[in-house]
């Protein structure tokens, strides 16, 4: 095995064990310190495929400020451990069953898949000037309504924080 | 025995200068806490340490021995995991930081493999540093909800709230630079202030005071120091989020946030005030013999200080600190080579301990702010007028390039 292939299987071992214990932990402050951890194994991982701006992002939006937010909210609300209800008849007839279905469709999509993949992002997205020459010119649009999606969004939030007073 | 090293110089090189640079870090936090506690001292007409050692020189580490051998009590019905994860988080985020930053401008080759002074030199260097500070934050807010206490708890949600608040600050401040230099390399920051050759008058703070004034603020409450120090403010909180910590654990904390002080210093360095690059022109080549010229005459000093000190250990002890100074001193002059090679390094050290002085200085002047202050100053003042350099500069950059 090479090198980087140590590492990957490393950092998605890491990813899925963080995955399992973030259903799994009883508290909500574990939960959300588990998804951290998923969100450091996914950086690593696009780390690995050569992708660092991407990284870099993944870490300072999704693992601090998102993360951040949710952790204030939980110490905030102080959040005590959840309470195990029983065992949903729906969960157990229609959940498993499916479950096991796209666990089964996913593994028959990757060994059907004959080309191998690529280990790097093409060397053009590597670079942060091309990737915001990109951002900024070809999806212009696309961006900037994000953005104004995110706007909306804003503002919604602070009606509804308004109209309580 | 040569083959395997060459063979495995990319992994053993950055093992063996990791150690190297914890130890130096460890060591400067250490005395850092006596320079800061001499500092503060002597601001408020006091002594300081003075017992141990002379001058209390001896007294970091009488403190770390202090530090190991407590009892180390762990508080009723705290969340174990995240009251052991919290201090290690800290710890590790503010060494793991300190190892993108680069402290001088050569690179050498061991066996076969060329490498810099520093730990790692990644193209999105200043990139990855906002990423371990952003993820800084887990250490104090998880360190305050698990200890189980309500001033822990919320000495943990101010600090959240702060360093949330701070941090678009403190990423906004610095595009201004980002725009000039293009780059987020950090070597290539400081590379680009140094291509004029006209010393102190290239640096990014001329271009960008504003953005360095907002940088600085924003860096100290980053760091948690006074006046932004609210989550540890004794007169509220007993000592905030690190209340039910002790020992080894408390120290954690304490190293953690020293540690941090050292990466602000290095990274305001970076990005403001040139790096390595000394601040006068390049044709002054006689500028390269200040640090003999500071050392010699404050190895002379020592000696003679050390001579007529109260106690005999230190009559013993302080001549030869001096006169192993000013020995260097004089071996700089001697050999030039040496000297040509620390020039980059001393003139790096040097800003770092200044602005290091400078908060130290400021712990010694300034008043903690009120929470309500804290937080309309960052989002009402602080954000603003970083957004308004980030426009400023593109628009100064847009006119110049038409």
């Amino acid at each position: 095995m090479t090198a980087p292939l140590v590492i990957f299987f490393v950092l998605a071992a890491v990813a899925v064990f963080g995955a399992i214990s973030l259903i799994v932990q009883k508290h909500p402050i574990h939960s959300a310190l588990s998804l951290i951890l998923v969100m450091v194994a996914l950086a690593g991982l696009y780390l690995l495929m050569g992708a660092e701006f991407v990284a870099a992002v993944q870490i300072i939006v999704y693992g601090g400020a998102i993360m951040v937010l949710f952790i204030f909210v939980i110490m905030l609300l102080n959040a005590g451990e959840e309470e195990r209800t029983n065992f949903s008849k729906l969960a157990m007839y229609a959940g498993v069953p499916l479950a096991v279905a796209m666990t089964g469709l996913i593994a028959a999509a990757i060994v059907g898949s004959n080309a191998a993949m690529p280990a790097r992002a093409p060397e053009t997205l590597t670079s942060t000037r091309q990737l915001s020459t990109l951002l900024f010119q070809e999806f212009v649009y696309p961006f900037e309504l994000t953005s104004f999606l995110i706007l909306v969004a804003i503002l919604g939030a602070i009606v509804l924080a308004q109209r309580e007073n | 025995m040569n083959e395997f090293l060459t063979h495995y110089a990319f992994l053993i090189i950055p093992i063996v200068k990791i150690a190297i640079l914890v130890f130096i870090v460890l060591t400067v936090d250490a005395y850092l806490t006596w320079i800061e506690r001499k500092v503060i001292a002597h601001i408020q007409a006091r002594w300081g340490p003075h017992r141990v050692g002379p001058h209390g020189l001896l007294q970091p580490l009488a403190d770390g021995v202090k530090f190991i051998f407590k009892e180390d009590p762990l508080p009723a019905s705290v969340d174990k995991v995240a009251y052991f994860l919290a201090p290690f988080i800290t710890l590790m985020l503010a060494l793991t930081s300190l190892a993108v930053i680069p402290f001088g401008p050569q690179h050498f080759t061991v066996f076969g493999y060329e490498t810099g002074i520093s730990i790692a030199e990644v193209n999105i260097s200043l990139l990855v540093l906002f990423a371990i500070t952003a993820l800084s934050v887990y250490g104090v807010a998880l360190a305050g909800w698990a200890s189980n206490s309500k001033y822990s708890l919320l000495g943990g949600l101010r600090s959240s709230a702060q360093m949330v608040s701070y941090e678009l600050a403190l990423t906004l401040s610095v595009v201004g630079v980002l725009l000039i230099a293009g780059d987020f390399s950090l070597r290539t920051i400081v590379v680009q202030q140094g291509v004029k050759g006209n010393g102190l008058l290239s640096w990014n703070i001329f271009p960008q005071i504003i953005g360095f004034i907002c940088f600085f603020i924003a860096a100290i409450a980053e760091t948690n120091r006074v006046p932004f120090d609210l989550p540890e403010a004794e007169s509220e909180l007993v000592a905030g989020f690190h209340t039910e910590y002790a020992s080894m654990k408390f120290a954690m904390f304490f190293i953690a946030e020293y540690t941090s002080m050292i990466t602000v210093s290095c990274l305001a360095t970076i990005l403001f005030f040139g790096g390595w690059l000394s601040p006068f022109p390049a044709s002054w080549a006689f500028t390269q013999y200040l640090p003999s010229v500071l050392l010699i005459p404050f190895g002379l000093w020592v000696i003679f200080d050390g001579i007529r000190y109260e106690n005999l250990f230190g009559r013993m002890v302080l001549p030869v600190v001096g006169a192993v100074m000013a020995a260097i001193g004089f071996g700089l002059i001697v050999f030039p080579v040496v000297n040509d090679a620390i020039q980059g390094i001393f003139w790096f050290l040097a800003k770092v301990f200044t602005f290091l002085f400078v908060y130290i200085w400021m712990r010694g002047t300034l008043p903690r702010f009120r929470y309500d202050q804290l937080m309309s100053f960052g989002w009402k003042f602080l954000l603003p007028v970083s957004i308004a350099n980030v426009v400023l500069t593109s628009v100064v950059i847009l006119w110049r390039m038409h």
